[in-house]
């Protein structure tokens, strides 16, 4: 039913309506007949991407509530607990994923000069920031669980990787473990959202390889391209909110 | 209407096409370092409760430069800023409505 409307001959013509003089065909492929013509099919997807990403705010905003409440309530506890992040690994990540973003722009870019050499490399190089970012995220997570920084029976039970501050205050160990609690949690769906990313794009490639993509209609591109800028978006918010607590204390652990 | 939609004017159905001139995008991403730099360099001194502040109109305007350009709400119709907005607003409310409640505890 859906592309073989070819079938009714009354609706070529009536395409013509629109004044595409000289367009032979009747419509676009990449057309789904219940739309009446490319643009409005288009400002479809870009509202239904944003209703989702609307949502995807109220998702996210769950755990930034619950980091807002919890840091109001113990700040202190949140600022050494911060202090023992790896700041440096977390700037590289946030260039990573801005960098990644740049790369995602260009490659919609490439969607809308129809420019398929374009599309490709910027694709694979948004889907090799993507992996990067992914990585560094797995040392400093494993650093994490072997310095017993991961909530847990065993939280801050190594005095090597405790700041001064738990020690003279044992007692703000339990705020801490909610700030580790909540970094695991925020950066953990966070890189659940990357690798979705990776894997949209690993299929947006495909497509583009096959040329799918072109000026008058690349939705699936560009629509990839909107969520990619999202989870940047949310990494733009986490990184001083999480690493850059207690920074200028110097006295740093990570 | 149809004045706004750059592009749409090719009276071909609209097919809306907007290329962005690539200097713009290189310009973009040029601030967006300089602001991950200025918010490592500023969270490093100790500016008290105002700590926050710096890290967090630094994010907002990394964000909106992410929407605006590389998202290209900037050229998007209205309804696009509505929904964009709503969000915003939707969130606005969770913590509002929130930390009313949890500052005004210690009020007694």
């Amino acid at each position: 039913m859906s592309t073989s409307t070819h079938a009714a001959p009354v609706a070529v013509p009536q395409q013509a309506g629109h004044g595409a003089p000289g367009h032979g065909h009747g419509h676009h492929p990449g057309l789904a007949h219940h739309f009446d013509d490319l643009e409005q099919q288009r400002d479809s997807a870009v509202y239904g991407m944003w209703a989702f990403l609307a949502q995807e705010v109220m998702f996210f905003g769950g755990l930034f509530i619950a980091y807002i409440v919890y840091r109001n309530l113990y700040p202190e506890a949140f600022a050494h607990a911060s202090n023992l992040l790896n700041v440096p690994l977390g700037a590289t990540n946030t260039a990573v994923l801005l960098a990644s973003s740049l790369t995602m722009a260009l490659a919609v870019r490439g969607g809308a000069t129809g420019s398929k050499p374009t599309q490709l490399i910027m694709l694979l190089a948004t889907i090799a920031f993507g992996l990067t970012f992914l990585v560094v995220k797995y040392f400093e997570y494993a650093e994490k669980f072997e310095h017993h920084l991961v909530p847990g029976p065993t939280f801050m039970s190594d005095p090597a990787h405790v700041s001064p501050f738990f020690t003279a205050h044992p007692e703000e160990i339990p705020h801490a473990r909610i700030f580790f609690f909540l970094y695991f949690a925020m950066t953990g769906v966070h890189a659940a959202h990357m690798l979705v990313g990776a894997g949209l794009m690993a299929w947006i490639f495909l497509r583009a390889k096959k040329g799918e993509f072109v000026p008058e209609h690349h939705d699936a591109l560009e629509m990839s391209g909107l969520y990619w800028h999202f989870v940047d978006i949310v990494w733009i918010f986490l990184f001083p909110m999480i690493y850059l607590l207690g920074y200028h204390f110097g006295d740093h652990h990570g | 209407m149809s004045q706004h939609e750059h592009g749409s004017g090719q009276a071909h159905g609209g097919h809306h096409v907007h290329v962005v001139p690539l200097s713009l995008y290189f310009g973009i991403i040029t601030v967006l370092f300089v602001l991950t730099a200025a918010t490592v360099i500023t969270a490093k001194m100790d500016l008290g409760a105002y700590n926050t502040v710096v890290a967090l109109v630094i994010a907002i305007t990394k964000a909106t430069l992410v929407v605006l350009y590389f998202m290209h709400v900037r050229w998007s119709k209205k309804l696009v800023w509505i929904m964009v907005g709503s969000s915003l607003v939707w969130f606005s409310i969770l913590i509002a409505f929130t930390m009313q409640d949890y500052l005004s505890r210690g009020w007694g």
